[in-house]
């Protein structure tokens, strides 16, 4: 009798299309994002989260659509990240029928834009993504610092600190990526994600690495995420998220079923 | 063809509602509004609200809106979601002590941090996510089985006077109220809109309901 993990779905989607998270080499198509999201609310997903991955400006208009397709029918939480850097981009996002929006980027090169966005629209729709990796060395103490530009670029900021920072500036939820196991289906950095959830008082998303059911109850008893994110085990239809949602409670996870 | 209103007074999104209110019965005219007249025409009312309870008070006043709500809720099936749920009590916590609309004597006070769950694992705050719903008698959770699921997320939760007032109970981990209601008036603290079939079960029980219990 109490608040169940959450399973979050995402869907990685490039001009209108979902395809296999951005690490793998080899874009796989997946299919229609508005009949996968149809899929995962039938199966029980607590939300879904869509990333947007299209590159150019210009054919960010679609995913508005899927979006406004999704909201009409499926009635879960929806989440949108993914080129968000405007108060008007948020806008845009809940118009279309998000009720949460991922901020990324934007919020590690102007952290007041947070604050600005949690004020405007309230904490509760501002998810604050963070890009992580292991910068320490072994038999140090563990260390990760936020990256940018894929994984690509170290900023030099502390995880911790700066989850910490963007709860105090106004974020609702923390969605945590370990840049280190993203697209490895290796499971995810537990202690990475047990480092974040212990230091904010705000629900954490743990992300990147899961290959397998184990993976997600591992993030949530070792992580202590309030909720998992997969993509690629659940597109392929390789785990249902009913079968995903049985696995944890079999591990002695409350979930909603 | 019967209506209902969303009353719109600039505090977060309606259209996750609105939608929802269509998908549940398709023979229903959904609007969203913050016209008085045509809050005043509809059949029935929903007064939805996310963000927080200081600027959710100032807009109901700054727009008249406040007024309407007292009126609506003597004469018509009223519908109130999350913040709209907590403008209904006396005063809340938010925001210093911010005063309410009154039409459930009681306060809206602040989760306590730093609470665990039975395995000592740290609540967090906001209260996120999908929760059990203990419900008591009422026509609006016809065909809703007893301990659903419902989608909440908040960080402050009403704590009415009456005990009559509460309809339904959640647990984060003490029991709290999350469903209030009296006589045509019916409130609850999550968001049906975002509660796949028993939410849309919930909002199509509304929009068949004649305010009676």
């Amino acid at each position: 009798m109490s608040l169940a993990k959450r399973i979050i779905p995402c869907l990685d989607v490039d001009n209108g299309r979902v395809v296999k998270g951005v690490k793998f080499v080899d874009i796989r198509d997946a299919g229609d994002p508005v009949e996968i999201a149809r899929r995962y609310d039938r199966e029980g997903a607590d939300e879904i989260t869509f990333l947007d991955i299209t590159a150019t400006h210009d054919d960010r208009d679609t995913i508005v659509h899927v979006v406004e397709q999704v909201a009409s029918e499926v009635f879960i939480p929806l989440t949108v990240g993914g080129g968000i850097r405007k108060l008007d981009d948020i806008r845009r996002m809940l118009n279309a029928g998000a009720d949460k929006v991922g901020i990324n980027s934007a919020a590690v090169f102007n952290p007041e834009f947070v604050q600005q966005a949690a004020e405007k629209f309230g904490s509760q729709c501002i998810v604050v993504a963070i890009d992580a990796k292991k910068v320490s060395g072994d038999g140090e103490p563990p260390r990760w610092e936020i990256f940018t530009h894929g994984g690509r670029k170290p900023t030099g900021i502390n995880a911790v600190e700066w989850a910490i920072k963007m709860q105090n500036f106004g974020a609702g939820e923390i969605l945590l990526t370990s840049m280190d196991r993203d697209g490895t289906k290796s499971g995810f950095d537990l202690p990475l994600t047990r480092a974040i959830s212990e230091a904010v008082n705000i629900p954490v998303i743990a992300s990147g690495g899961v290959g397998n059911l184990d993976h997600l109850a591992d993030g949530i008893i070792d992580g202590k995420a309030d909720a998992v994110l997969a993509a690629s085990i659940f597109h392929f239809a390789e785990y249902s998220i009913e079968q995903a949602k049985r696995h944890l409670q079999a591990r002695g996870i409350e979930v909603r079923l | 063809m019967s209506s209902v209103v969303v009353i719109d007074y600039g505090m977060g999104n309606l259209h996750s509602i609105a939608k929802a209110l269509q998908h549940a019965d398709s023979g229903v005219e959904v609007r969203i509004s913050a016209d008085p007249q045509v809050i005043a025409q509809a059949d029935r009312v929903v007064f939805p609200g996310v963000g927080a309870m200081r600027d959710c008070m100032q807009a109901l006043h700054d727009t008249g809106l406040a007024e309407v709500i007292q009126q609506v809720a003597v004469s018509k099936p009223l519908l109130g979601i999350c913040l709209g749920m907590q403008a209904l009590l006396t005063d809340s916590e938010e925001g210093g002590k911010t005063a309410c609309l009154n039409l459930f004597p009681g306060h809206v006070r602040r989760f306590a941090d730093n609470l665990t769950d039975a395995n000592g694992q740290r609540l967090k705050i906001p209260h996120m996510g999908w929760n059990q719903v203990q419900q008591l008698n009422h026509p609006l959770w016809r065909g809703i089985p007893q301990n659903s699921r419902f989608y909440f997320v908040h960080s402050y939760y009403a704590v009415p006077d009456k005990a009559e007032h509460t309809i339904a109970t959640s647990e984060y981990p003490y029991p709290f109220t999350c469903a209030i209601a009296r006589d045509n008036v019916f409130a609850v603290q999550f968001h049906p809109e975002k509660s796949q079939s028993v939410g849309l079960q919930l909002l199509q029980n509304f929009l068949s309901w004649d305010g009676s219990c």
